[in-house]
């Protein structure tokens, strides 16, 4: 594959920049500083939208679900965090109106700690399992008398 | 028997069932929720379908929580794509009309629905004899933890909900917690 010169292509895209008319104040095109704004706030959106559960779906996160309660949750989340609220202070408002059922992840106390801790031990115990029984087949066999 | 063998097989074993029995006495499709006995979100809702006289409002006024207090307040959020609302329909609007003239506000809330197929459908179930308002952006009902219609909410006199029923709702029920609190509230 032949590579372009970066000199050339710095030359040629200074050259198509410098003929692209220059944006009319006023006119109806948004301001780049506003499209960033607008991403950084869908971002964050997204990211908290993607830890509450969708009431009407199965395992589904408002983020994923296509369901028009979930599209109505993720316009408040939008709306809250542009009000200044911090994701944890969106999550709060929704679990104080669905509970903590509304998150995901439930957040590791009371009985919740099963659900995390469960894995964990049942890893634990195969380990344990497994380093018995291979001491087990590897022991020498222990000498006839 | 080898008891050592038998004691860790029953120590892995009886946990799990344990977890599995609890989850059993539970339904997976009843979500508890947080609100009763808590404050009700105050709303500004328009009505759009005006009810029957002498319960009913004019199209396009306003009704608001705080007008509502010193009343037990049926909050009922329906749909006209909404099957199981059929159910209730009748009963919800009867039972709505026999407590005319008591401290008693039955209104209904339109959830992801447009007015015209509301007030269609309203026809069609024979009329309600209670108003029914718009909900934009569903924000009330997220703000009451709504998770599908028909639910119905039974707010006590000074505005906190004292019970919130899922699906459709029965005479009996109906009755119950507007009777108690009315009882309540006149104490």
């Amino acid at each position: 594959m032949t590579r372009v010169p970066g000199v050339l292509v710095f030359v040629v895209s200074t050259a198509l920049a410098a003929a692209q008319p220059a944006p009319r104040q006023g006119s109806a095109a948004p301001a780049p500083q506003s499209a960033f704004a607008d991403s950084v706030l869908d971002a964050r959106t997204a990211a908290v939208a993607s830890q509450l559960r969708c009431p009407v779906c199965q395992g589904l996160s408002i983020q994923d679900s296509p369901s028009e309660l979930s599209q109505q949750m993720r316009a408040v989340v939008k709306d809250q965090l542009r009000a200044g609220k911090t994701p944890d202070e969106v999550k709060a408002y929704f679990i104080s109106k669905y509970g903590e059922w509304i998150l995901l992840e439930p957040k590791p106390h009371g009985f919740n700690i099963l659900v995390y801790a469960m894995p964990v031990a049942l890893v634990v115990a195969g380990l344990a399992v497994i380093v018995v029984a291979v001491r087990k087949w590897t022991r020498p066999p222990s000498p006839t008398p | 028997m080898n008891w050592k063998r038998a004691g860790i097989a029953a120590a892995c074993v009886v946990p799990v069932i344990l977890v599995f029995g609890y989850g059993l006495t539970k339904d997976p499709k009843e979500i508890p929720s947080p609100l009763p006995g808590h404050e009700a979100s105050p709303f500004a809702l328009e009505v759009f379908a005006p009810g029957q006289p002498p319960l009913n409002r004019a199209p396009g006024d306003t009704v608001r929580l705080a007008d509502l207090k010193g009343q037990v307040v049926v909050l009922n959020f329906w749909a006209s794509w909404c099957l199981s609302c059929r159910d209730e329909h009748q009963i919800l609007s009867e039972t709505a009309r026999s407590y005319a003239g008591k401290p008693v506000h039955f209104l209904g809330v339109l959830y992801d629905d447009e007015a015209d197929n509301g007030t269609k459908w309203i026809a069609q179930m024979g009329g309600q004899s209670y108003p029914s308002v718009m909900d934009p952006g569903a924000l009330t009902a997220i703000n009451y933890g709504l998770y599908g219609v028909p639910e119905t909410y039974f707010l006590d006199t000074n505005g906190r909900i004292a019970y919130k029923a899922t699906g459709p709702v029965n005479e009996r029920l109906i009755r119950h917690f507007v009777d108690s609190l009315m009882a309540a509230g006149a104490k």
